[in-house]
C-alpha cells in the first residue's frame, strides 16, 4: 500500500517536473509569459468585435428578429426568406446600382481628374504645394460636415443652387427632393471630397519616377503625350491600381456622407447605398435578421472584390 | 515649325491652369460660402448666398462658442478619441511584437486571421455588435463606442507595427537576449522608444479615423450628454431645420478645430 502510494508520488513529481523543466526551456527569456501577456488583449477585442458579430449576422440573417428580447425567444426562423425578398426588392437593386455608379463615377470622372492634376502639379514648388493643399482640404472633412455643407449648397432657397435659379429667373429646384437627380448630386460631393486624397497617391507615385528616364525620352524626341502614356503611367501603375481599390472598398461602405444629403434614402428610396440601405431597414426598422441578410450580401461582395482584385490585379505587381 | 510647336505649347499651359483654376474654385467655394454664411442673416443668406456679408453679424458663432453643449461635446469627442489612440496603439503594437520577434506555432495563421479584420467594413458587423453592446450593458456609455473603434482599427495598425518592427536591425535584438533581456523588457525598453515614428503614424491615423466617425457613435449613444461632435452636429441641424447661418457657423467652428488640431499635430509629431 504505502509503496504503491511513494511509487505515484515519484511519477506525479517525475511528471510535473519534466512539464516544468519544459516550461522552464520554452520560457527563456520569458517568452511564454510575454506570449501569454501580449497576445490576448488585442486577440479577444479583435474576435469578439468584429469575427463573432460577422459570423453572427450569418446566423441572424436566417431569422425574423426585432432584437429587443433574445433570439431564442422572439426570434423566428425563415429560412432563405430574408435573402429571397431583399434580392427582388426594386429599392435594393437600386442601391447596387448606386454603388456601382459611385465606382463608375470614379474611374470615368475622379481617378482621370486626380491624374491629370497630378501630372500637372507633381514637380516640386511652392505654388504646386499650395494647389495641392488646396485639392487635399475638402478630404481632412469629416463626412458628415462634407454632407452637411453640399447639403447648404443643394438648398433650393439659399444654397448655390438657389443663386442659379435666381439668376435664370427659374423656380427654385430642389436637386435632393427630385428623384432623378438626388443621387447624382450626391456623386458631385463624392468627388469634391476624395479626389485629392486620389492625387495625393499619383503624386507619391508620379515623384518616385526617375528622373533621368524622362530626360533621356524628351532628349530621344519623344512628346510631352508620350512620355505620359509610354513612360509615366506605366511606371506608377502599383498607385493606380491602388487608388481604385480604395474607391472601390469606399462606394462599398458608402454612408456617412449620404445621412446629412438625404434622409432614408431619398426621394422614394432613389438614393439609397447598400449600406444606407442596412441602415434604413436594419437599425430603424429594428428588423436584424433583414439588415443581417445586408450585411450578409456586402460580406460576400467585399470578399469576392478583394480576392479577385488581390488574385488578378494587384499580384501583376511583382510580375 | 518652331512658331507652331510655341503656340502649342501655350494652349498647353493655358488649358493647365485653366485646369487647375477650375479645380480650385470647385473644391474652395463650399468652404467660402460656408464660413461667410456663418456672418449673414438669414435673410441675407438667402437673397446673396455667394458674396460678402452686408454686416458682418457674430452672433451665431458666439452663442456656438459660449453654450456648454459645444464644449460637452468636444469634451466627449477628446475622452472617446484619446481613449480610442491609447488603447489601439498599447495592444496593437503588443501583438505585432510577438509576431515580428517572437518564434511560436500557428503564428502565421494568426496573423492572416488579423490582417482579415481589414477587408470588412464596419457596417457588416453592426447589427450584431449593437446587440452585444446593448446586453454587456455599454449603450450611452463611452466604452460602448470606444471597444468597436479600437476593434475596428486593429487589423491595419498590427500590419503597420508589424512591418516597422521587422525593420529594426536583428542585432539589437540577438545582443539585448545574449545579456539577458527578456522579451517584456526589450519591448518596453528598447522597442518602444525606437518606434516614435510609427507611434505617430499609426496614432494620427487612429485619432482621425476616430475624430470623425459617426457610424458607431451613432448607434451605440442615445444620450446626448455622450454625443461626440459629429453626433452633436447632425443634432444640431434636426434641431434648427433650415436655420443655416447657424449651421454654417458650426460647421466653421469644425473646419477650424479640425485644422487646428492638424497644424498643431504637424508640429509636435515632426522631429519624431
Amino acid at each position: 500500500m504505502k509503496s504503491v502510494d511513494i511509487a505515484l508520488e515519484a511519477q506525479r513529481t517525475g511528471r510535473w517536473s519534466a512539464v516544468k523543466d519544459w516550461l522552464y526551456r520554452q520560457n527563456t527569456g520569458g517568452r511564454l509569459s510575454t506570449l501569454l501577456l501580449f497576445i490576448p488583449p488585442a486577440l479577444m477585442v479583435f474576435t469578439l468585435l468584429v469575427i463573432l458579430p460577422i459570423a453572427e449576422s450569418g446566423v441572424y440573417s436566417f431569422y425574423r428578429w426585432n432584437g429587443f428580447t433574445a433570439l431564442s425567444e422572439s426570434g423566428r426562423w425563415v429560412g432563405w426568406r430574408n435573402f429571397q425578398f431583399i434580392l427582388q426588392d426594386p429599392v435594393f437593386h437600386q442601391a447596387v446600382w448606386n454603388t456601382a455608379k459611385i465606382v463608375l463615377i470614379s474611374l470615368l470622372i475622379q481617378l482621370p481628374l486626380a491624374m491629370m492634376l497630378a501630372l500637372s502639379i507633381a514637380s516640386k514648388g511652392s505654388l504646386n504645394t499650395l494647389f495641392r493643399l488646396v485639392y487635399f482640404l475638402p478630404f481632412i472633412l469629416a463626412d458628415v460636415v462634407a454632407g452637411l455643407i453640399w447639403r447648404f449648397i443643394y438648398d433650393g432657397n439659399f444654397g448655390l443652387v438657389a443663386a442659379f435659379t435666381q439668376l435664370f429667373g427659374m423656380e427654385s429646384f430642389y436637386p435632393l427632393a427630385d428623384r432623378d437627380w438626388a443621387f447624382n448630386a450626391i456623386l458631385v460631393v463624392v468627388v469634391w471630397k476624395y479626389f485629392g486624397y486620389h492625387m495625393m497617391i499619383y503624386i507619391a507615385g508620379l515623384q518616385s519616377v526617375p528622373n533621368d528616364l524622362v530626360e533621356a525620352a524628351r532628349l530621344d524626341g519623344a512628346s510631352r503625350l508620350q512620355i505620359i502614356f509610354r513612360i509615366k503611367l506605366p511606371l506608377i501603375m502599383p498607385a493606380i491600381r491602388l487608388s481604385i481599390f480604395f474607391s472601390v472598398i469606399g462606394a462599398l461602405q458608402f454612408f456617412e456622407m449620404a445621412m446629412p444629403l438625404v434622409t432614408s434614402g431619398g426621394p422614394s428610396g432613389s438614393a439609397h447605398t447598400i449600406v444606407t440601405y442596412l441602415y434604413e431597414f436594419g437599425i430603424v426598422r429594428s428588423r436584424i435578421g433583414f439588415g443581417s441578410a445586408v450585411a450578409v450580401l456586402l460580406f460576400v461582395m467585399c470578399a469576392i472584390f478583394a480576392f479577385v482584385y488581390q488574385r488578378f490585379v494587384m499580384a501583376r505587381n511583382t510580375a | 515649325m518652331k512658331e507652331m510647336t510655341d503656340r502649342r505649347s501655350v494652349s498647353a499651359s493655358v488649358a493647365r491652369w485653366g485646369l487647375l483654376l477650375l479645380a480650385a474654385l470647385f473644391v474652395l467655394l463650399p468652404f467660402w460660402m460656408t464660413t461667410l454664411g456663418g456672418f449673414k442673416s438669414l435673410g441675407e443668406l438667402r437673397v446673396s448666398p455667394l458674396g460678402l456679408p452686408r454686416q458682418w453679424d457674430a452672433t451665431a458663432y458666439l452663442d456656438i462658442l459660449t453654450s456648454s453643449m459645444t464644449w460637452q461635446m468636444m469634451l466627449n469627442s477628446v475622452v472617446i478619441t484619446g481613449f480610442t489612440v491609447a488603447l489601439v496603439l498599447i495592444i496593437a503594437s503588443m501583438l505585432a511584437f510577438t509576431f515580428s520577434h517572437i518564434r511560436f506555432a500557428g503564428k502565421q495563421y494568426l496573423y492572416s486571421y488579423v490582417i482579415l479584420g481589414m477587408m470588412f467594413p464596419g457596417a457588416t458587423a453592426i447589427l450584431p455588435l449593437f446587440i452585444k453592446i446593448r446586453d454587456i450593458g455599454l449603450l450611452d456609455t463611452y466604452a460602448g463606442v470606444i471597444l468597436p473603434q479600437v476593434a475596428f482599427g486593429l487589423a491595419m495598425s498590427v500590419l503597420l507595427f508589424r512591418t516597422f518592427f521587422e525593420q529594426l536591425p536583428k542585432e539589437l535584438f540577438e545582443a539585448a537576449l545574449v545579456d539577458g533581456c527578456s522579451y517584456g523588457r526589450f519591448f518596453w525598453t528598447i522597442v518602444m522608444p525606437l518606434s516614435k515614428p510609427i507611434l505617430a503614424t499609426v496614432g494620427v491615423f487612429i485619432l482621425v479615423g476616430s475624430w470623425n466617425n459617426y457610424i458607431f457613435p451613432l448607434i451605440m449613444l442615445n444620450d446626448q450628454s455622450v454625443y461626440p461632435w459629429p453626433l452633436g452636429l447632425m443634432e444640431f441641424r434636426g434641431q434648427y431645420g433650415s436655420e443655416w447661418n447657424r449651421i454654417l457657423a458650426y460647421i466653421t467652428v469644425t473646419i477650424c478645430r479640425r485644422w487646428l488640431s492638424s497644424c498643431m499635430r504637424k508640429n509636435t509629431l515632426s522631429p519624431g
